[in-house]
């Protein structure tokens, strides 16, 4: 690569639609314009809010793309064009969104980071539930499963994370008064996703990712404290041991099936990771050459979120498993629950269970398939 | 469910303090509501009634941008038809918040001058007669002079809400009393004045003010701040803000009689039996609690004829718990499994720390704990933890 200075990442997140962040955004660049930085709008969704469609007056945009799809016209980011363009900031619009087929990149974090390699500052918005880590408690909570979403890396990779707040109260207040969506849209949006349990719940998620990105980035940045204290926010406080033996770095290992809970024993075993700050590798053994299909899915899955995957052949699943997990140093093995044995069978034993037998000195994690009340 | 608690509330100024049986046996809470909890919260909504509603704002620096948002909130309020009035303005004061403050009616603080320093005290006789229907108040943790009719202002501001006034007000996290041990870890220094946190869960709506320090850096004139002891508050608050919003909800949802099995937080649990590997399961439940600022439970389940030398064990295991600030909590229940199901469901349990059942393969009909645990356990993971024999 060149030699071009990343741009920096700023991304404003909130928990729903109608908390702001878009018009922080713009704020953010009508301060950069009024200081005579080159700032450009590359993607701007108005959803017809007056006062947000105020904030762009006197901003310069880039023209949007047409495309058809299925008979269909589609607008969407004109990445080319930003990029032909060269300034040194561009505001970007829902961060989570998919592109329309026939586009350059699939997702438009992909636009934005082909922004950020030209040297290009990026500001953009996003709403908590669109990170895949989350996306298992989102669906959980709300029932909502959302389509559209963000590796946790990406999002990791921010410059700065910034929480936008409005209560529920207030969010639900301009609903009410067709701020957010027209008044149709905003009964149907009211009823569903817009309960206010959900939102505290999901207004709670958003607070405490952001705090995760805070710590995070403190936890990245070279200690430099003037009291001299531990750096980690955690330690400090007088308690027998709250750290793990030092040099003793925690390794989760994934165990993939072809199963479709795959998908949320992978989102939940990196969440852990992450927050534990360790190293995250999956395994899927496979008897012989055949059946890799149904799981070649989870593996990539796997892959986009950074999560090293090995493919191992064996015979004796359980034992494949311990073997890898001992040679790998691994601290946590993250389990799905096996399928019950049938009764007439009660002297089996299933995988899980051969694998807590022969893995004494491993943690183990099974990973509950989370159903939602009916 | 068969289960009693015995224990002594929390300590600290708990706004909802556990229940109290006899029997005290310390450290050791239970939550479950009584008759008397259910009629104090019947009052609490009608004494909630008649109170004005509370609005803060909760930042973590100063110039993070609080007053302005909660002024803000004044002016809009104002042209939404509300009687909206500032009852106190801190002395410094931006030129974007001057603008609002131009539009708003504004009742003056009173200077005071007590032992060479001079105060600025709400005249609250003033906004009595006055009677708005939101009030302004900024600075709500200063203090008043010796003599005053409250000794601090978020007393007025209480006095205020009482007599029907909605208030909004901004604070920052390094404000808040029970939080003033960490604050002074990360900025060497302590603040004067404070508010306790039950004032902040007392709040109708609590809105986080967010902003990277570097916008700090901007408007500080070129005057850096260390920004690794901006950030350590900036998560503090946000922390803070995301516990009253959880307490808020669960609040909520018990006042509703709504059981929800999920929340945005960890909980993790550990259940504790006499023989079991506490100290790693512990250890490792507090790292879990601390990376994930999520909550630690420690359950065991109450047997009947323990042998001296488990129930020794188990006191000790107690007693590390103890030393963790866990919540610890004795069940008593017919099967360990359900009893243990059932407590982990009504406490939004998402993790369970179990010891391993150390036992070998052979001839068994009947599935062990472990085993019917794992099967059962729809809403939260179980990690299993190895014997120290085991290793």
């Amino acid at each position: 690569m060149s030699g071009v200075r990343r741009g920096r990442l700023k991304i404003y997140l909130g928990y729903a639609a109608g908390v702001g962040k878009t018009y922080r955004a713009l704020e953010d660049a009508q301060l950069l314009r009024q200081q005579g930085v080159d700032i450009v709008i590359g993607y701007f969704e108005p959803h017809g809010r007056q006062d947000t469609i105020a904030k762009t007056a006197g901003l310069e945009s880039v023209a949007r793309q047409t495309l058809t799809y299925g008979g269909a016209q589609f607008q969407e980011m004109d990445t080319e064009a930003i990029l032909r363009r060269k300034p040194a900031v561009a505001l970007v619009d829902e961060f989570a969104h998919t592109n329309v087929p026939g586009c350059e990149r699939v997702k438009r974090w992909e636009d934005v980071r082909a922004l950020l390699e030209a040297g290009i500052d990026v500001i953009t918005t996003m709403n908590v539930q669109h990170l895949e880590s989350l996306n298992d408690q989102v669906w959980h909570i709300t029932g909502v499963r959302v389509r559209e979403t963000v590796p946790d890396w990406v999002v990791d990779e921010a410059d700065e994370v910034v929480f936008v707040d409005l209560t529920p109260g207030a969010l639900r207040n301009r609903l009410e008064r067709g701020v957010v969506y027209g008044t149709e849209k905003a009964r149907r949006a009211m009823e569903n996703f817009f309960v206010e349990t959900n939102l505290t719940a999901l207004r709670e998620m958003a607070m405490r990712h952001t705090a995760h990105e805070v710590e995070e980035k403190l936890a990245a940045a070279p200690a430099a404290h003037p009291t001299g204290a531990a750096t980690a926010p955690a330690a400090g406080e007088n308690s027998p041991s709250g750290t793990e033996p030092a040099g003793r770095k925690e390794r989760i290992l994934i165990c993939l099936t072809g199963s479709p809970s795959s998908a949320m024993l992978i989102r939940r075993g990196k969440r852990v990771a992450d927050y534990l700050q360790a190293d995250c590798l999956a395994i899927h053994v496979v008897r012989n050459a055949e059946g890799r299909e149904d799981v070649e899915r989870h593996m990539s899955f796997a892959r986009n979120l950074r999560i090293d995957v090995r493919i191992v052949e064996g015979e004796d699943i359980p034992r494949a498993i311990v073997e890898f997990a001992h040679g790998e140093r691994v601290t946590q093995i993250f389990m799905g629950r096996s399928t019950p044995l049938p009764w007439w069978k009660p002297f089996r034993e299933t995988v899980v269970q051969q694998v807590v037998r022969h893995a004494l000195d491993v943690q183990i994690t099974i990973v509950a398939e989370r159903r939602r009340p009916a | 469910m068969g289960r009693t608690g015995k224990g002594a509330p929390k300590k600290g100024s708990d706004p909802f303090p556990a229940l109290v049986y006899p029997g005290n046996v310390p450290g050791i809470t239970d939550r479950r509501p009584n008759p008397e909890d259910l009629l104090r919260r019947v009052q609490a909504d009608e004494r909630r009634e008649r109170r004005g509603r509370l609005k803060v704002f909760l930042g973590y620096a100063s110039r993070v941008g609080k007053s302005y948002r909660m002024f803000d909130e004044g002016r809009r309020r104002k042209q939404r038809g509300q009687d909206v009035v500032v009852g106190a303005v801190q002395g410094a004061v931006t030129p974007d918040v001057q603008e609002i403050l131009s539009c708003l009616e504004v009742v003056p603080t009173l200077p005071e001058k007590h032992g060479g320093a001079e105060y600025r005290v709400i005249d609250m006789a003033a906004l009595f007669r006055r009677h708005p229907g939101v009030c302004v108040i900024d600075g709500l943790a200063y203090f008043n002079p010796p003599g005053s009719r409250n000794p601090e202002r978020w007393q007025d501001v209480e006095e205020l809400l009482d007599r029907g006034i909605s208030v909004l007000t901004a604070v920052n996290v390094q404000h808040i009393r029970e939080k003033q041990d960490e604050v002074e870890r990360i900025a060497g220094k302590r603040p004067f004045d404070s508010v306790p946190q039950a004032f902040l869960l007392e709040a109708e709506e609590i809105e986080v003010v967010d902003a990277p320090p570097e916008a700090l850096i901007d408007r500080t004139d070129g005057v850096a701040p260390d920004s690794r002891r901006l950030g350590e508050l900036r998560e503090l608050a946000l922390l803070l803000a995301a516990d009253v919003v959880d307490r808020q909800l669960q609040e909520y949802l018990d006042s509703h009689g709504i059981a929800a099995r999920w929340g945005a937080q960890e909980r993790i649990l550990v259940c504790l039996t006499p023989r079991s590997n506490a100290r790693d399961m512990l250890k490792s439940g507090l790292r879990n609690k601390r990376r994930f600022h999520g909550a630690l439970l420690v359950a065991y389940v109450e047997q009947s004829a323990l042998p001296a030398e488990d129930r020794r064990n188990l006191d000790a295991n107690l007693g590390l718990a103890r030393e963790m600030e866990a919540e610890i909590h004795r069940l008593q229940g017919d099967d360990f499994v359900d009893t243990i199901l059932d407590f982990a469901r009504e406490q939004r349990i998402t993790q369970l720390f179990l010891g391993h059942s150390n036992r070998g393969r052979g001839l068994r009909l009947r599935r062990n704990a472990t085993e019917r645990l794992i099967d059962a356990a729809e809403d939260f993971d179980i990690r299993l933890f190895p014997h120290p024999e085991g290793k």
